[in-house]
């Protein structure tokens, strides 16, 4: 076995992963092909809210290559309802979820009939045989409006509202009364903002195939979470857990839009029992948008009290968030992500949170990247912004008057986190330097006062986000119903080389690469000689399974935690081998040896003994695996500094992004390659909320983006290149030091931007514009035009565009 | 109807259905599934194939247009187990992240290497816009077709893809880095 002289952790290694995808050589759900397998279509829905009056399948059943048609009617008895694992509150209101709808629809989209047949084109033909009579009901679309309870989504619970939740510091006890704070400041802002509706927009649409053969149920789903998929389908299935495998082969990309139990996995399950035959279900892009969950959505009132020299003291958050027509797996824990996120980096005195949930008559809402930090981000962010104004201040400056001091770590906040580390003088300062702050100030200057037309703006936003989900305790003191730790196993195989097996189910982010280069480095060994199993609960039994940023900081200190097992059995082993005191066993680079002697044995001579075991210590097992499972004590805070330029066209409204520079601190970083590419991938979805994206019902509910033609996912033409860089201060939370990166450049990005924009038309009068700040958009507040959240949405909707965005 | 394509190098003969479009022809029936399918309306590009040396998107169209024409996949890029060069320049430039956009992007950028063979940012950016990815901010793709372009200088195109054509070794050969040429 060869020792490893250079540290793996740090190494831009290029990925494992990376062989198989650039050749085509992919395993995606949708490659598998079974012996005897059928295809399920969906119909769904065209209409937003509507009894169900009758189905006629006669015709479509009759259809070639037509095995059956089955309606919510035939599957009533054996669905179940969805689960929904996070009650926020005890009183919280939960409208049972059934996955095909039986007697009524509640957004337009919803499954309500089931084709099975032969081929996926025969499948898709029966569909559109299927005659559905609906009786529609008044459409809940508005959130305002929904409080109101003058239609309900839910008749059965009485009122549009699922939940309120509460966090407020001064019954926390960690901080003051925000009613005080507001009442004694010598300057309160209020605002209103509104985070639009985003779809994950994955670009592998799911799949899901599960073959019912060999008294098991074999489910491969395009999925984030293999594990928590299959104690939820046994839960509302009934089949018992031990005759469920799920496997997440390759997955493409998932951004907390495939953490989920969906209804096509539930009823592609049930109807490979029905029918004794394998199943698929792959659905198209438009299906996907209308049916797979939303991200964010949610209207956020926002108070801040400060003093006249800029200390902030206050704040106070109302949030309305949209539930869409169903609470699905976290649906209402999102906004709760963001409630101990508004007070970011600043020292506030007081806090106080109020969501209030709300159901519509729209897609479920659920995990979307960043999942309420990005929106609680936003918030802030705005807020800094907008204080500055008020004071005439330098918006970065008056952040650095407010933000918590390098020397204050660790920290706890007004929302009751413990902040471990963090240096956000240093971050910031690396990227005023990258980012010319100055100068990029003089030449606005300079736009203004030459009256260009393309005026120029500079954005800040000075970001933290809480990441490594989740210390158990925290989860289930918010009633959520899984813990947060994540499993890791090693087995050392006789002829050294090792298999790492993971709870963490990657679906892009190059687990397969970074745990080898973090079990290279513990064990001496060979990256090479590492391969990483995942994402099949047949050899992978335990795991939490990935996102919230989580992956590294958990999973991977899980992985460590199991190394250092190994080599404690194999420094014993060691000793026993080389007739020495085990005290005196050194290891270095792979390789065992006796103080002060040339005694040697390398880690395989080691694993061979233990493996034959013909002559190990008194009491030992054979063999040299070890299993670790790690639940963190507080989650992790990586932070940074991001500055965005942008030119405004007033005369077109165009925005264009001229300098970006993200300079973060995620911790110590495994392998700067990825976390590179994290960031870049983050940063696009980011600026896409700015700038670009927006799901939009009409008035009837439709939704009118249900194609990537109107949902406007960035191109390369759209995006900037970016100047990335890192500060570091490692977690104290995990043996790694890391913190996560998953998140941060979505998370960071949106205000950034935003507040670039208005920074450049602030002094034309423009106060808000509502994201996305489409070209459209912009011109029209130029023209004075009012475009921001305060006002009502035209026709009742959730957009401000009575045409539905289209023009 | 009949058709007879080359797919990759090889001759397939199939009765298809007329209505059966191309990239299910390649999935379904040639068990292609190097090529994928990401969007109905022809807007994400994950489905690019070359026809006859040219990106085209298999989801618009069908496998009866084929006929009678070669169709080159992700999967008949690398000969004799040597990646194509655009292939290592992803792989070098950390240009992928779930990959699922991957073959389609390949297939495009070999396209726009063809008639780009030193493109700088702003011409990659607009050559790939017909291709979406979500995962890397495009921002080492565009690194990586530029990289390419200097592997594969003298130039790519139509001509690398010729299996009879014994000109391609050169091209697909050249894969050192030639700096300001």
């Amino acid at each position: 076995m060869t020792a490893t002289a250079e540290p793996e952790v740090g190494k831009a290694r290029l990925r494992k992963e990376d062989a198989r995808l650039i050749t085509g050589q992919t395993r995606w759900t949708d490659n598998i092909q079974l012996t005897g397998m059928l295809h399920m279509a969906v119909l769904r829905s065209p209409v937003a809210h509507a009894r169900i009056r009758s189905i006629d399948c006669s015709r479509a059943t009759a259809m070639p290559g037509v095995a059956i048609v089955l309606t919510g009617e035939d599957l009533a008895a054996e669905q179940g309802s969805l689960p929904c694992a996070w009650p926020i509150t005890e009183d919280m209101l939960a409208p049972p979820a059934p996955a095909l709808a039986v007697d009524q629809v509640n957004f337009a989209g919803e499954a309500v009939a089931l084709v099975i047949a032969d081929n996926a084109y025969r499948a898709a033909d029966a569909l559109a045989a299927i005659d559905v009579d609906y009786d529609e009901l008044p459409v809940v679309l508005d959130l305002a409006e929904a409080l109101q309870d003058n239609d309900l989504v839910h008749p059965d619970l009485g009122t549009n509202k699922s939940a309120t939740w509460v966090y407020d510091s001064a019954d926390a006890g960690s901080g003051t009364n925000v009613e005080d704070e507001i009442a004694s400041a010598e300057v309160v802002l209020e605002r209103t903002f509104r985070q639009q509706r985003l779809i994950p927009s994955f670009m592998e649409p799911r799949s899901v195939v599960v073959d019912p053969s060999a008294g098991m149920f074999t489910v491969w789903s395009a999925t984030q979470i293999p594990h928590i998929l299959r104690w939820m389908l046994a839960a509302v299935s009934g089949i018992s857990e031990h005759k469920i495998r799920v496997i997440a082969p390759d997955v493409g990309g998932g951004f907390g839009g495939k953490l989920q139990v969906t209804p096509e996995e539930l009823l592609c399950l049930l109807v490979a029992r029905r029918m004794g035959r394998p199943v698929k279900w792959t659905e198209s892009r438009t299906e996907s948008m209308l049916s797979a969950h939303h991200g964010r959505d949610q209207i956020q009132k926002i108070t801040l009290s400060a003093r006249r020299d800029g200390t902030v003291t206050g704040l106070k958050v109302e949030l309305l968030a949209d539930m869409g027509a169903y609470l699905r797996l976290v649906t209402p824990g999102i906004p709760i992500l963001g409630a101990f996120m508004f007070n970011a980096i600043y020292k506030f005195a007081a806090y106080r949170f109020v969501c209030t949930n709300v159901f519509t008559n729209k897609v479920p809402t659920d995990a979307y990247r960043g999942a309420g930090r990005p929106e609680a981000t936003f918030a802030i962010e705005r807020m800094m912004d907008e204080l500055a104004v008020e004071l005439g201040r330098d918006p970065m400056e008056l952040r650095q008057q407010n933000w918590i001091k390098h020397d204050e770590f660790p920290f706890t906040t007004v929302a009751g986190l413990t902040y471990d580390s963090g240096n956000y003088e240093a971050a910031t300062a690396r990227a005023m330097e990258l980012f010319d702050y100055s100068a990029l100030r003089e030449e606005q200057e300079r736009r203004r006062s030459s009256g260009d037309p393309v005026q120029m703006g500079i954005g800040i936003s000075t970001y933290t986000e809480m990441c490594g989900l989740a210390p158990s305790r925290v989860l289930g003191a918010l009633r959520y119903a899984a813990g947060g730790w994540e499993s890791a196993s090693i087995r050392m195989l006789p002829t050294g080389k090792v298999e790492v097996i993971t709870g963490t189910s990657p679906h892009g982010q190059g687990h397969e690469t970074v745990w080898s280069q973090i079990v290279a480095d513990r064990l001496g060994v060979p990256f090479e000689d590492v391969e990483v199993l995942h994402g099949d609960t047949a050899s992978s039994h335990r795991g939490m399974d990935s996102y919230g940023s989580r992956s590294l900081a958990v999973g991977g200190t899980a992985l460590v935690h199991a190394a250092d097992k190994v080599l404690a059995k194999a420094r014993r082993l060691a000793a026993h081998m080389m007739e020495c005191d085990e005290a005196d066993v050194e290891f270095a680079t792979g390789s065992f040896s006796v103080r002060g002697t040339s005694t040697v044995r390398s880690l395989g001579d080691v694993v061979l003994a233990a493996h034959v075991a013909h002559d190990l210590p008194e009491g030992m097992e054979p063999g040299l695996d070890a299993d670790a499972t790690f639940d963190p004590d507080n989650f992790s805070f990586p932070h940074g500094t991001h500055l965005c330029a942008t030119e405004v066209d007033t005369q077109t409204g165009m925005v264009k992004i001229v300098r970006y520079v993200a300079v973060d601190d995620v911790g110590t970083v495994v392998n700067p390659l990825i976390v590179d590419g994290q960031v870049h991938g983050g940063l696009a979805q980011g600026i896409a909320q700015a700038l670009y994206e927006e799901a939009i019902h009409d008035e009837m509910g439709t939704l009118t983006t249900a194609t990537l033609a109107d949902y406007l996912v960035p191109c390369a033409a759209d995006l900037p290149g970016f100047i990335t860089a890192r500060t570091a201060t490692p977690a104290t939370s995990n043996p790694l030091g890391a913190k996560g990166v998953g998140e941060a450049g979505t998370i960071a990005s949106t205000p950034a931007v935003v507040n670039s924009v208005l920074d450049a038309l602030r002094h034309m009068g423009v106060r808000d514009i509502e994201m996305p700040m489409s070209p459209e958009r912009v011109w029209t507040a130029l023209q004075g035009g009012v475009a921001d959240a305060s006002t009502p949405a035209a026709g009742g909707l959730g957009s401000i565009d009575s045409q539905g965005g289209q023009p | 109807m009949h058709i007879s394509v080359n797919v990759d190098g090889v001759t397939y003969a199939d009765e298809v259905e007329p209505r059966l479009l191309l990239v299910h022809y390649l999935r379904e029936r040639l068990g292609k599934t190097g090529t994928v399918v990401g969007c109905d309306t022809g807007n994400c590009g994950a489905c690019t194939v070359h026809l006859d040396g040219h990106s085209v998107k298999s989801c618009q169209m069908f496998a009866v247009q084929a006929n009678g024409r070669e169709v080159t996949t992700i999967e008949g890029l690398a000969r004799d187990g040597k990646l194509h060069p655009v292939q290592e320049a992803f792989r070098s430039n950390h240009a992928l992240q779930c990959g699922f956009c991957t073959p389609g992007m390949i297939m495009q950028a070999i396209d726009l290497l063809a008639d780009e063979p030193d493109p700088d940012d702003e011409t990659v950016r607009k050559g790939l816009e017909g291709n979406l990815c979500r995962c890397t901010g495009y921002q080492n793709i565009v690194r990586a077709v530029q990289d390419a372009a200097q592997r594969m200088k003298p130039g790519a195109g139509p001509k690398i893809e010729q299996h009879s054509d014994s000109s391609r070794d050169e091209h697909v050969g050249s894969r050192q880095p030639v700096g300001g040429e």
